[in-house]
């Protein structure tokens, strides 16, 4: 690690970009608080992922090749998002001849390249953060995030440092939410099955607030949730470690 | 016997979803099967490191495939054992037919064999005057329902006790109907003295095989319940339906993927009954067939070696990826259309009747990686229905509307000035329409969302506007 | 051009081409060494420590152990584990030649006959070709001395396994085959068996019987 700031270029998201920039502001206050420079390239739209996982490996290897290009010279890439970081860590190098300067230049952005959570504690070695959140809260693990790049101890290791959170496990906190990027809309039906499964779960724990690491499973349940009325509060995990009380809820408006 | 139903997935998905018997059944379904591996895999320290070890046998076997083939059907006719090579189900169905003609058959007795639902192969029977039945009490139970098996291992998950009380009593009718059959052994003790009759009596036991041997030309099966040894033992002639890449190197190499096997499946140690068949009657030997005869069918799968599907051969089919699968346990095995259901299923599956005829099997999965993480043969599954959407994307396959909608939605992600304009456009417009709730009920295009649940409206501006303000 | 033509064609259109000879002989060689792979821990250890972990499997799926140091001792046993599960004092074996010799007098009323199992047959009694402590496994070879249907048809499987012959892993079963059969031989039928017959395929339900027998019994002769 560099002896002064790292200097740390944000990936925003797609989602958060467009529906939720609390969650990057939240992410820039943490890395901010741990001491690194923060800059935004202009240059970043979307991972990818939509197009890799819909079959269009020509316009995710395009997508990949800007997203590259407008990281190089950080020190760091931080995601709040394990699916984001999952595609650029573990499928980026693939679109490439192994060999070939895209190809080294797509390992070296995934060796730069972390979730929030996973950077604060693997890099950082952050142990707490001195926010204040009260809280009864569940997590739940998005899949990408646990099983392309390992994520589970480290955002509740972070959450247990907050002044106020509780945390309880739900059972299958492992399991698929149902969102699945364009899944959701194309099997909805399946997808709700799989919702109502999660949502029973989460409210088998008893807790107010549901905190994930990936705002696409978020979406999702706190959409669910919402419908069905109830007044569970569903936040992303980076606006709990900043002690950001003051933006609602996901799905829920400033009173 | 059923058709298949690939096409209608998305109306087999709704009657699934409605059938209350099925998602009551399909509730245990997968929790059980799960903790049962996890208590396996964490009783045997070795479990991960001989999944590794399995992985390497098996794509061993399939760079050399066509040797082995040749080595595995020259030892098996040094044992007496006839071999028959198959391409398609129909010559596959024609080469059991001939057997079973020359041996007078009339009625055979089958272990359980996924190749035989493959080619069909009861329907064939039964209409050239053969009874096939059944041994697998689950086969047994779906056979009585004319239903396909609803899982690989385990062929009636999809039912409840109280519906196969009611197919008993509807078939065994020279059975007092005032009879107790409230309690689930009373109904496996009444399948076993039918079937015991059966095995008795049969002309030809038919069986799978779940790994070929080449150093001495043996079939192996596994089961637990006693009926695949039955079936194979008491006959004159026995019958094995095998696919190519059945196919392992020794005795040592079989036994290590049989370590992973049970464990994945069920969560035994090792399944009751694992069974190494070679030829038919010694000199000597006292009981067993007369004939021993394997089947060895291709249908596909040579023309998957050496494409980037060539991992879903190493597949041993254990269950495990459907059992961890939320999709499958959301749907049940029937939905899926065919054979094979679940993961492996939405791999396989367009791979022997064509991605244009399997289209939404790969689509209807959300990558979430279970299913790779517990196959006991590391086959990236994810990574391969993948794959096939690659193949629907370069043909075209999919409905129009979506490959426009992510071809316009990629055109602007690669314009970022544009993107920015896009982005903000639409933050603002929806956040307008949400406006005081923070969430819409409906939004235009997005009735897949909608239906089940409310969209988290946009905060108004994107983070890219917001940092561009804070910042100046 | 026959469908083994075609098939074998086919396959090998696919895959990576290389040396003929060196693919062969890659084949050859495993095959002639068929070396074992990563064999667990578990049933390794003395025959105490084998006989414990065999027998700890074994009734944990619903089979019986017993142990005796005499196998003079077994007709006693077998009479007696018939008395117990209220069976008839009658048992089928195969020709064996060790169970041929035990003193069957000393099993009282018990009636012992010899031959392949039949439909009338509720108990039977097979000498162990091998038993695997690693998961509880017995190993049954086919032919004359101990036929197959022995394993399956009766409802009552009592096993006579010599304590010498109860291995930690399936690999020393085959070596020991392998020295009685030559390299690359296989009985007929080769049967491991875990545990009585059993089955869930209803709700998940483990009942026991399905098809084979009820009950196993195994004698370990030390």
């Amino acid at each position: 690690m560099p002896e002064s700031s790292p200097r740390v270029g944000l990936f925003v998201t797609c989602l958060v970009d467009m529906f939720r920039p609390s969650v990057g502001f939240a992410t820039v206050k943490l890395l901010e608080d741990a001491g690194c420079t923060v800059e935004v390239p202009e240059a970043q739209t979307c991972c990818g992922q939509p197009a890799y996982n819909s079959g269009d490996r020509a316009n995710a290897r395009a997508l990949a090749l800007q997203v590259i290009e407008a990281f190089k010279g950080y020190d760091y890439v931080v995601a709040p998002s394990g699916s984001c970081g999952g595609m650029m860590v573990k499928h980026y190098p693939e679109f490439f001849e192994p060999g070939s300067t895209e190809h080294d230049e797509a390992l070296d952005l995934a060796r730069r390249t972390h979730e929030i959570t996973s950077f604060l504690t693997r890099v950082l070695k952050v142990e707490k953060v001195g926010a204040q959140f009260p809280a009864r809260a569940t997590y739940h693990d998005s899949c990408s995030g646990l099983r392309e790049l390992g994520i589970r101890n480290e955002p509740r290791k972070l959450l247990a440092s907050v002044d106020g959170v509780s945390l309880r496990e739900m059972t299958d906190a492992e399991v698929c939410c149902g969102f699945g990027g364009t899944f959701c809309v194309k099997y909805p039906g399946i997808s709700d099955k799989m919702l109502e499964k999660k949502i029973r779960h989460i409210e088998a724990t008893g807790a107010d607030t549901l905190i994930a690491g990936d705002l696409g499973c978020l979406m999702n349940m706190a959409g669910k949730l919402k419908r069905m009325g109830s007044p569970i509060k569903v936040r992303h995990v980076a606006e709990v470690l900043a002690g950001d009380h003051e933006t609602p809820p996901i799905a829920e408006a400033k009173l | 016997m059923t058709e298949m139903s690939t096409i209608t997935f998305k109306d087999n998905v709704t009657k699934a979803l409605a059938d209350d018997k099925l998602q009551f059944a399909m509730t245990e379904t997968g929790p059980r099967f799960i903790a049962k591996r996890t208590k396996a895999r964490e009783a045997l320290p070795e479990f991960d490191a001989l999944r590794d070890q399995a992985r390497d046998i098996k794509d061993h076997v399939l760079d050399h495939l066509d040797i082995y083939l040749e080595t595995y059907e020259a030892k098996v006719k040094e044992t007496g054992g006839h071999v028959h090579w198959a391409e398609t189900p129909d010559d596959a169905r024609a080469a059991v037919l001939e057997i079973c003609r020359k041996a007078n058959a009339k009625m055979v007795t089958k272990g359980k064999s996924m190749i035989s639902e493959e080619i069909d192969l009861n329907q064939h029977l039964a209409a050239n005057g053969i009874v096939p039945v059944e041994t697998d009490l689950g086969e047994y139970i779906i056979q009585l329902r004319n239903e396909r098996p609803s899982h690989i291992i385990a062929p009636a998950v999809h039912l409840t006790r109280d519906q196969v009380e009611a197919d008993f009593r509807r078939v065994h009718t020279h059975l007092d109907p005032k009879r107790d059959l409230t309690e689930i052994p009373a109904l496996v003790e009444e399948a076993r003295a039918i079937l015991r009759q059966k095995y008795l009596t049969a002309d030809v036991g038919i069986t799978g095989a779940n790994f070929l041997i080449a150093e001495t030309g043996t079939s192996i099966i596994v089961t637990n319940e006693g009926n695949g040894d039955l079936t194979q033992t008491l006959p004159k002639v026995h019958i094995v339906l095998a696919s190519i890449e059945k196919l392992v190197p020794t005795l040592e190499d079989a036994t290590t993927i049989l370590r992973v096997l049970a464990r994945s499946a069920t969560g035994q140690d090792f399944s009751n009954y694992t069974t190494f068949s070679t030829g038919g009657r010694r000199p000597g030997d006292p009981d067993g067939p007369v004939e021993y005869h394997v089947i060895l069918l291709d249908n596909g799968r040579a023309n998957v070696l050496g494409t980037e599907f060539q991992d879903m051969l190493r597949c041993i089919r254990c269950g495990a990826c459907l059992n961890h699968c939320p999709v499958y346990n959301a749907v049940g095995g029937h939905a899926y259309g065919w054979v094979y259901p679940g993961p492996i299923g939405s791999v396989v599956t367009p791979a022997l009747v064509g991605i244009e005829n399997a289209r939404h099997l790969p689509n209807a999965s959300t990558f979430c990686g279970r299913c790779e993480e517990v196959c006991p043969m590391r086959i990236p599954i994810p990574k391969m229905l993948r794959h096939w959407r690659e193949k629907e994307f370069e043909r075209h396959l999919q409905p129009t509307s979506m490959r426009w909608g992510l071809g316009l939605w990629a055109w602007i992600a690669k314009r970022p000035a544009l993107y920015r304009k896009a982005t903000a456009l639409a933050s603002r417009v929806l956040a307008n329409q949400a406006v005081g709730k923070g969430r819409l009920k409906k939004v235009p295009l997005a009735s897949g969302w909608t239906e089940f649940r409310d969209l988290p409206a946009p905060q108004g501006k994107t983070f890219h506007q917001m940092w561009k303000e804070r910042r100046s | 051009m026959s469908a083994r033509e075609m098939i074998l064609g086919r396959v090998r259109a696919k895959l990576p081409k290389g040396p003929e000879g060196s693919r062969r002989e890659a084949v050859e060689r495993r095959l002639a060494e068929h070396a074992p792979h990563l064999i667990p821990a578990r049933g390794q250890g003395d025959i105490e420590h084998r006989i414990r972990v065999f027998t700890e499997m074994m009734l944990a799926v619903g089979g019986t152990v017993e142990a005796v140091d005499d196998i003079n001792e077994v007709p006693h046993h077998v009479a007696q584990y018939l008395r117990g599960g209220n069976l008839p004092a009658v048992v089928r074996r195969g020709a064996d030649a060790l169970l041929a010799r035990l003193p069957w007098h000393r099993g009282g009323a018990l009636e012992v006959t010899e031959g392949p199992a039949v439909d009338a047959d509720r108990a039977s009694i097979s000498h162990a070709f091998a038993g695997i402590a690693e998961s509880g496994t017995i190993v049954q070879i086919s032919g004359a001395d101990n036929p197959t249907t022995l394993n399956f048809l009766p409802e009552a499987h009592i096993v006579v396994l010599e304590a010498a012959d109860l291995f930690a892993s399936y690999e020393e079963a085959w070596t020991k085959l392998r020295a009685r059969l030559g390299e690359g031989n296989m009985p007929r039928t080769v049967n491991m068996i875990s545990g009585p017959s059993r089955t869930a395929d209803i709700e998940q339900t483990i009942v026991r019987p399905a098809h084979g027998p009820k009950n196993m019994h195994v004698i370990i002769v030390r």
